[in-house]
């Protein structure tokens, strides 16, 4: 479904800051795949989802997406192909538009837009329904602007339309790192049940190792750029946090140090 | 004020109020301070003018001069989105750039318009009378583009237009191109201001290079005077709002030129610092509201 071959990118090449970002990323996802990614900050999970997502072009290296080679399309074009969350609620809609107007902005992602009516009639019984599978009320809502929404409906309001027109590949950028607890939560058994019943290919980035484990069919840490662990299947069934750890300091080489405390 | 004054007050209100809805497309909608206007209101003037010199239809003259405008803002939006250079700046330059096209297009700094036919003379000989036939001419024009750009912002393109103010990293992750959408909005907006500007040179009788002059800091004063009196809640409200708010303006300064203190009396090279004035005020206003409530 996905595959990235040889992906390098550096930011600010040549002068002081220059950082390496992903060193030679080799990666093939397969369709349906639910693919949960960690990391430190600075590992490069972020920069792995904007180079599939076309924020900007690797450096060098080829990326296809259902056989399709996507390495020179714009973000704007990938989104025929993709759909994505982001981290910050306020990010994934549009406050001053009401909650119909953002569904109807979704509902054309990656199509022609033409001089029709933005919200069309027939369109907002198919909002309503769409609005009850979050049973946050917001079928009542359709006229209220989405700056009034709090940023846990915000993002579930996200989530819907992120997934509405079924993508070919969902990118999930921490998309629950800046809700509370209860919230996120919430949240996330929605990314679970959208993501099974319209069995989508999802990267989900994550900080949080628990759900690292317990969300997807498989479990890639990178570390500086690089992919250190890739685990699938049964490598990822019953695994703990533990074993996590000490896979990941196996495999980078370092002796098991106060980290622990920072990455638990 | 004599009700000829409001009256001429008005009629400037409205075909102003054309620039106005262009101003409120770039600086409010698009989040895209843009001064080439002070350039595409002499453009659409001199366009039009030197069209019914040469024998053009005084409407199609229109079309010509909002055509003109389109290009003049797609220059400003090219060189922001595709350049990389700063909005204002891209503004600044297309707007002194078309300072030597304007007169270039004139062959000189003004040209008048004597004994040819303009669209006021074909509502004249419909037997509107002449004093009338101005805030007639220029009252449906403003109406129809006010209608318009209603239409146009709530149909699926206008609605990525709105999104694109509003949150552009949304509307590019939806498959939106957000640097079309801008030329496209900023090029509106300018064909606007030059309709504005034609309708303007056709009425007065002539087309001068000078007279786009303040354009911006008018545009700006009214955008601000509407949202401040008539509210922005809904999108067709706000648009209502610029138009009224451009008829409020030119209102508050015939009635603050017609002001006696003694011997005191406002000239009007006065009319950029009551301008000024006119906009700190509408400013303040719901500031000062508040604090009033709360006492």
């Amino acid at each position: 479904m996905i595959s990235l071959t040889d992906i390098i990118k550096y930011f600010h090449k040549g002068s002081v800051n220059e950082v390496f970002a992903l060193n030679s990323i080799n990666l093939e996802i397969s369709e349906g795949d639910f693919v949960s990614v960690i990391g430190s900050n600075g590992a490069g999970k972020s920069t792995l989802l904007n180079c599939i997502a076309g924020v900007f072009f690797p450096d060098s290296g080829s990326i296809r997406i259902g056989g399709t080679d996507v390495t020179g399309w714009p973000e704007y074009k990938r989104a025929r192909l993709i759909s994505r969350v982001f981290q910050d609620p306020l990010l994934g809609t549009c406050p001053s538009a009401t909650i119909e107007q953002n569904m109807a902005l979704a509902r054309l992602r990656g199509k022609k837009r033409g001089l029709g009516r933005g919200v069309k009639k027939s369109d907002r019984d198919y909002f309503r329904e769409q609005l009850q599978k979050l049973g946050l009320g917001l079928e009542d809502r359709l006229l209220d602007k989405v700056g009034l929404l709090s940023g846990g409906q915000r993002q579930a309001l996200t989530m819907l339309m992120a997934t509405m027109i079924r993508p070919e590949v969902l990118l999930l950028d921490e998309h629950i790192a800046a809700l509370d607890p209860k919230t996120a939560n919430q949240i996330l058994n929605l990314t679970q049940e959208i993501v099974s019943s319209i069995k989508v290919t999802t990267l989900m980035i994550t900080h949080n190792m628990k759900h690292a484990i317990s969300f997807g069919n498989r479990l890639i840490m990178l570390h500086q750029g690089r992919i250190l662990l890739d685990l699938r299947g049964k490598e990822k069934e019953g695994l703990t946090v533990k074993d996590l750890l000490t896979q990941f300091y196996q495999a980078q080489g370092e002796e098991l140090a106060m980290d622990s405390l920072l990455l638990s | 004020m004599t009700l000829y004054a409001a009256l001429g007050a008005v009629e400037q209100g409205l075909v102003y109020g054309i620039m106005v809805i262009g101003v409120y497309l770039t600086f409010r909608i698009l989040d895209f301070p843009d001064l080439t206007v002070d350039g595409s209101l002499p453009l659409g003037a001199s366009i039009s003018a030197v069209a019914i010199t040469s024998g053009v239809n005084p409407y199609l003259s229109l079309l010509l001069a909002l055509a003109g405008g389109f290009v003049a803002g797609m220059v400003t939006a090219l060189l922001n989105t595709k350049f990389k250079i700063l909005h204002l700046l891209a503004s600044i330059l297309t707007m002194i750039a078309l300072y030597s096209i304007n007169i270039r297009i004139m062959s000189g700094p003004n040209i008048a318009l004597l004994g040819v036919d303009t669209v006021f003379d074909s509502v004249i000989r419909l037997g509107v009378p002449s004093h009338l036939a101005g805030l007639i001419v220029f009252g449906l024009f403003a109406l129809l583009v006010l209608l318009c750009t209603i239409w146009f912002l709530s149909t699926e393109i206008g609605q990525a237009i709105l999104a694109t103010g509003d949150n552009p990293q949304m509307i590019r992750s939806l498959g939106v191109n957000t640097h079309t959408i801008i030329i496209l909005g900023v090029g509106l907006s300018n064909g606007l201001v030059a309709l504005s500007g034609a309708l303007v040179a056709q009425n007065q009788g002539a087309a001068d290079v000078g007279m786009g002059i303040g354009t911006i800091v008018a545009g700006l004063a009214s955008v601000i005077i509407g949202e401040t009196v008539f509210g922005c809640t809904t999108m067709a409200r706000a648009f209502i709002a610029a138009l009224l708010g451009s008829i409020v303006y030119r209102l508050a300064i015939a009635l603050a030129l017609g002001l006696e203190f003694g011997d005191f009396r406002f000239n009007p090279s006065d009319l950029n610092l009551i301008t000024a004035i006119l906009v700190i005020g509408a400013l303040i206003a719901p500031n000062l509201k508040k604090r009033l409530i709360q006492r």
